[in-house]
């Protein structure tokens, strides 16, 4: 298994799976092989004013496993954020990813943790893909203190400065601007580094997005923008909210790429093409073909307007986390058991994440005023007579 | 209080700023202007100001001004030197983009241009394409565009032609540039600047006499000032670049061709003091920007009538300099608010709250505030000077006030 994974996330589980994978390793020692496995790609890409990569993916063993626990902990985190909202433990609103995993975990694949991601409001999987951890998720998204933005952002406010995951935004369309401005940091600094901007087929059609790649293209700034298309922007269809769906051919003079979304090595070539790409010419647009199994958000059951044959059939068909299991069974790399013995672990680590983010304190009445300004060249919060501190400032 | 400004903070912000990304080969020599001071950098970080005889570079906070009628430089005995209120400003974003690499400009026709009211004239000329950005005219995409920069660490002054145009940014200056700091739990500041000309100039029409200080004023998260001189402009611009939170900085249209002698050596105006302009006796009277001159005319003609108004140009206008205010109601116990915003929700009115809640037992009469009037500003000259407070209806107000 990817034992490097199972060390950082908690010390419990790596405990419990010593044993585990010791056994394991005793008789799989290609669990960790990296001899390269080609892979072929479902569909071709199809591109708008430049070429496409190759259909044929280089991964291994490794990899495999990798993409497939990350999916199955993505998705199952999710489900159990879907649990918790209906329990009453997360307020407000809850964008869940869960159908959508394969384009962070591919997106990260290609990428280091220099280049920058910057998201919307469906933050959750980007931010774990970023080195987020399980219990900094759930404590955020029930507003305790060990959430990873202190319980003062909440779902739609996930931020890792430390991996350059930019966040959690929750106004259609701004983040995407804000990408261009790390780009354009990034040029600055000479950081041979790219940023991510990641929008959904709604927000495409917001002003400001084109007025960000006009600005990018004309300074060449290493920007790509990534338009994760689910077809619906919360219930309005893609059809009905866009005269062009091609939501790839949209930048004009930016060239574009049409990915299929649910393979995660689809979207990790076209990452890497696209960083490439970035770093020499300017903006590029990644379409992700993808699909969301939730509704918009918990308080959109998801059904009234699209039915559910077409949500079954593409949990059939088309479903990330499948495709990777079937890959791996093709390969011979583990059996049916273990694949399901991964899961079991992976909820088990999940329920261990929940139960410690319940048991962790709501923040302090103080924090109400903390971090509202940055302490730096006099900036205090004063009672009337300038002598008493309101707050307490970090 | 508040007197010695942070030496060792900015020393530390400077060592900080020049740490991997200056590249000393880039540091373009170039003519300097009268009176500007070089910094020369080092490969270790350290700067040395020009060898050309600028004194040491020492941070004076110009706290508040005791000469009555001017709030002129209050420091040494050099005589410093004479400029206009837009070159002040030039020379502020000068000294601080040649002390800290990472502060860039942004806006419209702000680089080869020179910047529609030459504040920002010469830079792109010495410091390059990179740091003096011409946009396209996309205000809410540049403006998060900056922020997007500052979080990372840059420090953008953005420039809107006219503040009014920044209406157009206003869900990136409320969401993300006041807000990002907090629901990232600190993780990130935005040091940003959003600085332009508003209030209501020479017949420009209702759109481009836009008072926006009362729009943003509830945002949580920024500070806003508003300069009012060549010394405050300067100083009030370097504080503002130095800050780690995002300020905006409020300019006027009609105040830019103002001459003052400033002096030469480095000095910064902390951004949440206001300043004593006349100290008196009888009332105080707030104001900021452009009216703090007709406040001033009106003075005048109040101390030949026999008052002594002590007069305040609050400058900061979020948060309030509650302190000096304070301490002046205490003193004469009657309050005149004379401001540029419109009287519904604006600064005045804020103000009008703060000082009630804090000192209602100390004010021997109603508060009264002059504010322009709740009209869309008309292109008529004889109507746009009847919509904006004139010294005439100041001196009356006193005098009511006074009674």
């Amino acid at each position: 298994m990817a034992l490097s994974r199972l060390a950082s996330s908690s010390s419990r589980s790596a405990d419990l799976l010593k044993p585990l994978c010791s056994a394991i390793s005793l008789r799989r020692p290609i669990s960790t092989d990296t001899t390269p496995i080609t892979v072929e790609t479902s569909v071709p890409f199809t591109s708008h004013q430049c070429d496409t990569p190759s259909r044929s993916v280089q991964t291994n063993a490794k990899e495999l496993f990798t993409f497939f626990r990350d999916m199955a902990l993505m998705r199952r985190m999710e489900i159990a954020a879907d649990s918790l909202y209906k329990a009453k433990l997360i307020r407000g609103f809850c964008h869940l990813y869960d159908g959508q995993e394969a384009v962070a975990v591919g997106m990260e694949a290609a990428i280091t943790k220099k280049d920058c991601i910057i998201t919307a409001y469906r933050d959750h999987c980007t931010f774990v893909s970023r080195g987020g951890t399980l219990l900094e998720v759930f404590a955020e998204l029930m507003g305790r203190q060990a959430g990873c933005s202190r319980g003062k952002g909440g779902s739609m406010h996930f931020y890792k400065k430390d991996s350059n995951f930019y966040g959690g935004h929750g106004i259609v369309g701004a983040q995407v601007p804000l990408g261009c401005g790390l780009a354009f940091a990034q040029k600055y600094s000479k950081d041979e580094a790219v940023t991510f901007a990641l929008y959904g087929d709604g927000a495409a059609n917001q002003g400001q997005l084109f007025e960000a790649l006009n600005i990018s293209a004309l300074w060449d700034l290493p920007a790509i923008l990534v338009c994760e298309n689910n077809h619906y922007g919360m219930g309005t269809a893609e059809w009905r909210a866009a005269k062009s769906p091609a939501y790839y051919k949209r930048g004009d003079y930016a060239p574009g790429l049409k990915v299929d979304g649910m393979d995660a090595f689809a979207v990790k070539q076209a990452c890497t093409f696209a960083k490439e790409h970035a770093l020499k010419n300017g903006p590029i647009i990644l379409e992700m073909d993808t699909y969301r199994y939730h509704g918009h958000s918990m308080s959109d059951p998801g059904s009234t307007y699209r039915t559910r044959d077409e949500i079954t059939g593409v949990r059939q068909e088309r479903d990330p986390v499948e495709r990777i299991r079937k890959l791996i069974l093709s390969h011979d790399l583990a059996t049916e058991k273990e694949l399901k013995d991964i899961e079991k672990e992976i909820r088990k680590e999940v329920d261990d994440a929940i139960a410690q983010a319940k048991e962790n304190p709501l923040p302090e009445s103080s924090e109400l005023f903390t971090n509202v300004y940055a302490k730096g060249l006099g900036v205090e919060s004063f009672g009337a007579d300038r002598k008493e501190v309101r707050a307490i400032l970090p | 209080m508040a007197a010695i400004f942070q030496g060792v903070g900015a020393a530390a912000a400077l060592s900080s700023s020049l740490s991997n990304s200056f590249d000393s080969k880039k540091f373009v020599s170039s003519p300097l202007r009268k009176g500007a001071s070089f910094a020369v950098v080092r490969s270790d970080g350290r700067v040395n100001l020009n060898p050309k005889g600028r004194r040491a570079q020492q941070l004076i906070s110009n706290a508040v001004a005791t000469k009555s009628d001017s709030a002129a430089a209050s420091s040494s005995s050099k005589p410093g030197h004479e400029l206009l209120l837009f070159e002040a400003l030039q020379e502020g974003l000068e000294e601080e983009m040649e002390r800290d690499i990472r502060v860039c400009v942004m806006g419209e026709d702000v680089g080869h241009y020179g910047g529609s009211y030459k504040v920002t004239k010469g830079l792109a000329k010495k410091f390059g394409d990179l740091r003096v950005l011409d946009t396209p005219i996309a205000e809410n995409s540049f403006t998060g565009m900056g922020i997007g920069a500052a979080m990372t660490g840059l420090r953008p002054v953005v420039e809107g032609m006219n503040m009014g145009f920044l209406l157009l940014a206003f869900n990136q200056i409320s969401n993300n540039c006041g807000m990002l700091h907090y629901t990232s739990g600190g993780q990130f500041t935005i040091p940003i600047v959003i600085r332009g000309p508003g209030g209501v100039g020479r017949q420009l029409g209702a759109e481009h006499s836009q008072r926006l200080e009362s729009y943003f004023q509830s945002i949580p998260g920024i500070q806003m000032v508003a300069c009012s001189t060549p010394y405050n402009a300067k100083g009030l611009m370097k504080a503002a670049i130095r800050s780690e939170n995002p300020v905006i900085l409020f300019e006027h249209v009609l105040l830019y061709n103002l001459k003052e002698r400033i002096p030469d050596e480095d000095y910064i105006c902390n951004l949440e003091e206001a300043e004593m302009v006349r100290p008196g006796e009888h009332v105080t009277i707030l104001t900021y920007s452009r009216m703090r001159y007709h406040v001033m005319q009106a003075a005048k003609t109040l101390v030949n009538k026999g008052y002594d108004p002590e007069v305040i140009d609050i400058r900061s206008l979020k948060p309030f300099d509650l302190y000096t205010i304070g301490n002046s109601v205490k003193k004469t116990h009657r309050v005149l608010i004379v401001e540029e915003c419109m009287r519904t929700g604006g600064i005045g009115a804020s103000l009008i709250a703060a000082i009630t809640e804090n000192f209602n037992d100390y004010l021997d009469a109603p508060i009264m505030c002059l504010s322009s009037q709740d009209v869309p500003t008309p292109y008529a000259g004889t109507l746009e000077e009847v919509t904006v407070v004139q010294p005439a209806q100041i001196v009356t107000a006193v005098e009511q006030l006074c009674q």
